[in-house]
């Protein structure tokens, strides 16, 4: 009511100004982001339209459409006189390697994070105070010594060594993301299920693990995404063409200094993030709720 | 269900015992309230027996069966949380009905039964909502839905009001005293509100650092504490005390002196005592014949009386008043109360060194003045 009547008393021409002056500060804050975000944004817009277009005038206005540079999603790409492995192969293991990795990962974590969180057992504080530690080692300080570890156990060249060797790294900071959500689950939810019926294991699936959701959603997002773009274990153990994932296959188109194609490294890169925009855009919901932190009003 | 607790002892930490040696029975249909302090362990009981815990030594018997190695889900008992504990990503009808559920009831007697439970707590209304989406009230009855939609052979409640405002508390009270009469379950509520636990309860057991210190009806705890503990705790307002001592029988209080040999434990009882009088066994004037003097600190006004706070010596002594007197601070007054109403303490153990009170004597006595203007009035009238 009170808003209405100033409305009316008000000038139109002051009450612009007013609110202009009142949006001001939001004017300059996206202004000023909106800058700064502009080469990245312009470089992907350059991405997309080097892969569709034959040339660049002066670097940046697009000439004469072609797929061409798409080509090798229909035929293998033949480069320094060889010819690479399909796409699809590729896209196939990175696909395998990052989804493996998100089941086991998930499956562990949500498991230990559990233990962690709720089980008094001797060496609990010890497991929780050295995780951290485990993940602070870079892969690359551990090359030499996983590959002497793989080559030992017969997992050289194989997908599957590198996905144990990745998610064993992945593991301490996925158990520590996903214990804070179960510390948030109150013991009286848990008891409750307990007086209700269920026995502990059953508890821990029917109550405990929905109000977890969006903690196992967040770390299968992190786990798949970085699964994903793994490229340094992938590129050390994994020789053959048939193993290759797509980080290692845009590796390849870019040996050669002297032979980057760059429209067709731009089309490859835009289908490597097709997967991952997709699969952002249908978690995005959950990935929000992170933020605000796991469970409401339990 | 008849419920004993023999001996039981429960540590949390191997140094102290958060339980020492309790003994507890419960009769069945009964409503007792476990009342103490927080900290004092009353819900680790509780806990204890429903299953949560066990207890590290001793025996918890159902209808004299011994169940410390049962699981909770075995047990059929039904708990309300004073966190409500409620299921939040399920709705009010899969709450209510998740129980059965755990007991393969199928589907649509289920439903049946958590809608009948769900009405006996009027929450037709919220059925397919998520507890989020409810009141602190409508959350709570959601969990005494869930508690006893199984037709659960005990009843737990874990503080179940104290997330409650002040109306609802008093409405909730009523509510749950009527579901217990209603299904005539064996009931056990834990509270650290004595008033709760008075209106409720068949019994009380008054604890403290994981000890019972007196298990009695209501009416016993107001009128035969057996410590000043007790006393202490029981009643609102709380009972005034006194500093004195007995002599050859004699109690010395204030420059006064009052025989008590008859009704001592121990005729030879000498020593520091600690005197009890409750507010409301003090009158203005000088009727009773232990006779006080003070000055007025301030007065409350409630409506129905004025509570006053007078200093006498250097100990504040609260009582009630008619509320029309003009009573002001820095009055000097004169007060008194009756020997009989008096409760005793030894200065040290702290321990009752008078008599048990007769209840029944006190009834007679107080129906009597009840019955009186009644009776009056009536002739009145006739």
């Amino acid at each position: 009511m009170d808003s209405a009547q100033a409305t009316v008393t008000i000038p139109r021409q002051k009450s612009r100004i007013y609110i202009l002056k009142k949006r001001l500060p939001y004017f300059i804050a996206y202004g000023v982001l909106g800058i700064t975000t502009l080469p990245i944004i312009f470089m992907y817009l350059w991405l997309f339209l080097n892969s569709f277009f034959q040339k660049m005038k002066f670097g940046i206005i697009p000439e004469s459409f072609t797929l061409e540079n798409w080509s090798f999603l229909w035929e293998p790409i033949v480069y320094r006189g060889s010819e690479l492995p399909s796409i699809w192969t590729a896209t196939w293991n990175s696909f395998v390697f990052a989804g493996t990795m998100t089941i086991l990962e998930v499956l562990i974590g949500v498991m230990s994070g559990y233990a962690l969180s709720r089980i008094q057992f001797p060496g609990r504080k010890f497991i929780l105070t050295t995780t951290m530690l485990l993940h602070a080692f870079p892969s690359i300080s551990l090359l030499i010594a996983v590959f002497y570890i793989l080559n030992f156990f017969g997992l050289y060249d194989s997908l599957f060594g590198v996905i144990l060797v990745k998610t064993a790294l992945q593991i301490p900071m996925t158990t520590w993301i996903i214990k804070g959500f179960f510390d948030d689950v109150p013991w009286d939810v848990e008891w409750a299920g307990l007086i209700d019926g269920c026995s502990r294991i059953k508890v821990w699936f029917q109550i405990v693990l929905p109000l977890i959701k969006p903690g196992i959603a967040s770390i299968s997002i992190f786990s798949f995404l970085s699964g994903w773009s793994e490229f340094l274990l992938l590129y050390t153990f994994i020789v053959s063409g048939d193993n290759i994932t797509l980080a290692s296959f845009l590796q390849k188109l870019t040996s050669d200094p002297n032979l980057v194609n760059y429209s067709l490294l731009g089309a490859i890169s835009l289908f490597y993030m097709i997967p991952v925009l997709i699969f952002f855009i249908f978690t995005q919901k959950s990935l929000m709720q992170v933020s605000s932190g796991g469970i409401k009003n339990a | 269900m008849k419920i004993e607790l023999k001996n039981i002892t429960k540590s949390f930490d191997k140094k102290t015992n958060t339980i020492d040696n309790l003994n507890l029975s419960i009769e069945d249909g009964e409503f007792i309230a476990l009342l103490g302090p927080s900290g004092c362990g009353k819900t680790t009981t509780m806990l204890m027996i429903a299953g949560i815990y066990k207890p590290d030594s001793g025996d918890i018997l159902f209808d004299g069966q011994r169940v410390n190695e049962v699981e909770p889900k075995d047990r059929n008992v039904g708990m309300v949380f004073q966190s409500y504990a409620l299921y939040p990503h399920m709705t009010v009808l899969d709450n209510i009905a998740f129980p059965l559920k755990q007991q393969k009831v199928k589907k649509e007697e289920r439903i049946q039964r958590a809608k009948e439970a769900a009405a006996t707590v009027h929450l037709e209304q919220y059925l397919h909502r998520k507890p989020g989406e409810l009141s602190g009230g409508q959350q709570q009855r959601v969990a005494l839905a869930r508690a006893i939609v199984k037709n659960p052979r005990l009843l737990l409640l874990d503080e179940p009001m104290s997330n409650l405002d002040e109306r609802l508390r008093i409405e909730m009270r009523s509510e749950i005293s009527r579901l217990q009469k209603k299904l005539g379950i064996t009931t056990i509520l834990v509270t650290h509100d004595q008033q709760e636990a008075m209106t409720l309860a068949d019994r009380i057991a008054v604890m403290k650092d994981g000890q019972i210190i007196q298990y009695d009806t209501p009416m016993a705890l107001y009128y035969q504490p057996e410590n000043l503990y007790v006393a202490r705790f029981i009643g609102t307002p709380p009972m005034n005390f006194l500093h004195g001592s007995v002599n050859n029988g004699i109690l010395h209080l204030h420059n006064r002196k009052l025989p008590l040999e008859t009704r001592l434990l121990t005729k030879s009882y000498n020593g520091d005592v600690i005197v009890g009088i409750r507010p409301h066994d003090i009158q203005l004037g000088s009727h009773g014949d232990l006779q006080l003097e003070g000055t007025i600190q301030f007065v409350e006004t409630i409506g129905h009386a004025k509570l006053i706070n007078v200093l006498v010596g250097d100990t504040m002594i609260r009582f009630f008043t008619n509320p029309f007197l003009d009573l002001v601070p820095g009055m000097n007054i004169q007060f008194s109360a009756n020997s009989s109403d008096l409760h005793i303490f030894d200065g040290k153990t702290e321990k009752r060194i008078l008599k048990k009170k007769d209840l029944k004597a006190i009834r007679k006595s107080n129906a009597v003045n009840q019955i009186l203007p009644h009776a009056a009035d009536s002739k009145k009238s006739g």
